[in-house]
């Protein structure tokens, strides 16, 4: 049977892990290759690797980085985080990434997701959306640390990104952002109702029962940062993965 | 040596690394010396069937492929796109395919099935061994990490070498003497891929 992806996501900043709480205040929490050999050795079923300040900062991804952990990774890997053109994404995939996802270039230049779904396959091809309310009470598509408005909605955005041929949508709660209070449920269900494509829902995970309503809402995958990388209610930093049968009552 | 034969079409870095891993020398070459001298083949493979057995004739290697496969028997394990090379068409596209195998690909069809199942099944998902040396120690508990459209139609039911259900069971390996070939990702999946892989090394 075909089981549900249950997804870590690790946030890179300045060469070292973060983790932050509603795309603000980041939490150092560690050295990434050494997150990846643990997460390799917990056998997550795949790894999800965002450089949050490449785009912000107008930087290239570091392909050292990539490269590093590329050597140590022995399931799927997604990466995202400043990926403005083809050329860079050639590069990426040829270090041993399987997938790559793209956040600000989608908006800025939804022609580039259809130009690498054509080159590259939609398997390989990842939308990231950044949602939240706006002051209206309307989800909205946010940019670069969650704070800059771009007047997108969420789910016209994902049904456009699945025609122009994107794999799957990587939907993150700004809002719910290393909460830990349970996911969005409602962003989740308007967004999944809307394409066919997999839906990874992230933002807001803070135990197992959070994983099955997401799914419920619709979720093809779950991803979490908090919950794989805190442990205990003074969010000690314990790089931490549930076990296969821990998991299996709930997906 | 393992000459991981390069035709340009995805993650040989991946199928190295894991390699390097279980301590295995291997060289990733298009280079038909280096293929011609070869104790194993593995023949990888991410993209589209016309692009994969394209590029394959385009650097000159689909003779020295057959030679070492039909005449010398060296043993060839397909991955992915690489397996379904090894069968004689796809409905992917229009190109014959190399044809070692009696055998077709064909897209998922779930006409017939009741569930709403997304292409391509993408995902961890486990298999059913049927036989063969390739899964030795992986016949229980084992998962592999699969992403396609297509899989692989075998004429023989003996060539199957295992079977992973989606949809409706496929064949999730398939394997006749030397020809060996792996739907899903064995360099992305965990121990389960490396032990298929050191069985590849160890037992053929």
């Amino acid at each position: 049977m075909l089981t549900t992806r249950v997804i870590p996501v690790l946030l890179l900043q300045d060469k070292g892990l973060v983790k932050t709480v509603k795309f603000d205040k980041p939490t150092y929490v560690g050295d990434p290759i050494n997150a990846v050999k643990i997460f390799n050795d917990k056998e997550v079923d795949e790894l999800i690797f965002l450089d949050i300040k490449a785009s912000a900062h107008r930087r290239a991804p570091l392909m050292n980085v990539i490269s590093s952990i590329t050597n140590e990774c022995f399931m799927p890997l997604c990466y995202g985080g400043g990926i403005e053109n083809i050329d860079v994404m050639k590069r990426i995939y040829a270090l041993g990434v399987e997938k790559i996802a793209i956040n600000t270039s989608a908006q800025k230049n939804p022609g580039l997701i259809e130009e690498a779904a054509r080159i590259f396959g939609s398997q390989s091809v990842v939308v990231s959306v950044d949602a939240k309310k706006n002051i209206f009470g309307k989800y909205e598509v946010f940019r670069c640390d969650g704070k800059n408005r771009t007047g997108i909605n969420p789910i016209g955005f994902a049904k456009q990104m699945e025609e122009r041929g994107a794999g799957e949508i990587m939907l993150n709660s700004v809002d719910r952002d290393g909460t830990m209070k349970g996911y969005d449920l409602k962003l989740i269900n308007d967004v999944s109702a809307a394409v066919k494509i997999p839906l990874i829902a992230c933002g807001g995970a803070g135990k197992f029962e959070d994983f099955r309503q997401a799914i419920a809402a619709g979720a093809a995958a779950v991803a979490a940062g908090s919950m794989f990388v805190f442990y205990g209610p003074n969010r000690a930093v314990l790089i931490n993965y549930p076990k296969r049968n821990e998991l299996a009552g709930v997906i | 040596m393992i000459a991981v034969i390069n035709y340009k079409m995805g993650n040989l870095e991946s199928v190295r690394n894991m390699l390097k891993r279980i301590g295995v020398a291997a060289s990733i070459t298009s280079d038909i010396a280096a293929i011609e001298a070869a104790e194993k083949l593995i023949l990888p493979g991410v993209g589209a069937f016309d692009a994969g057995m394209d590029n394959l004739r385009y650097l000159g290697l689909l003779e020295v492929i057959r030679k070492k496969t039909m005449i010398e028997k060296t043993p060839i394990l397909g991955i992915c796109l690489g397996m379904q090379l090894l069968t004689k068409k796809s409905e992917e596209g229009t190109r014959e395919g190399m044809g070692f195998l009696d055998a077709e690909t064909k897209k998922f069809d779930f006409s017939g099935i009741k569930e709403d199942l997304k292409i391509p099944h993408m995902g961890w998902n486990t298999v059913a061994v049927k036989k063969n040396k390739l899964f030795k120690g992986l016949e229980n508990d084992s998962r592999f990490y699969f992403v396609h459209s297509y899989h692989v139609v075998c004429k023989d039911r003996e060539d199957v070498a295992a079977v992973t259900n989606y949809g409706y069971d496929f064949a999730a390996s398939v394997g006749r003497e030397n020809v060996l070939g792996v739907q899903f990702h064995p360099e992305k999946s965990h121990r389960f891929g490396m032990e298929l892989l050191k069985n590849f090394v160890h037992n053929y």
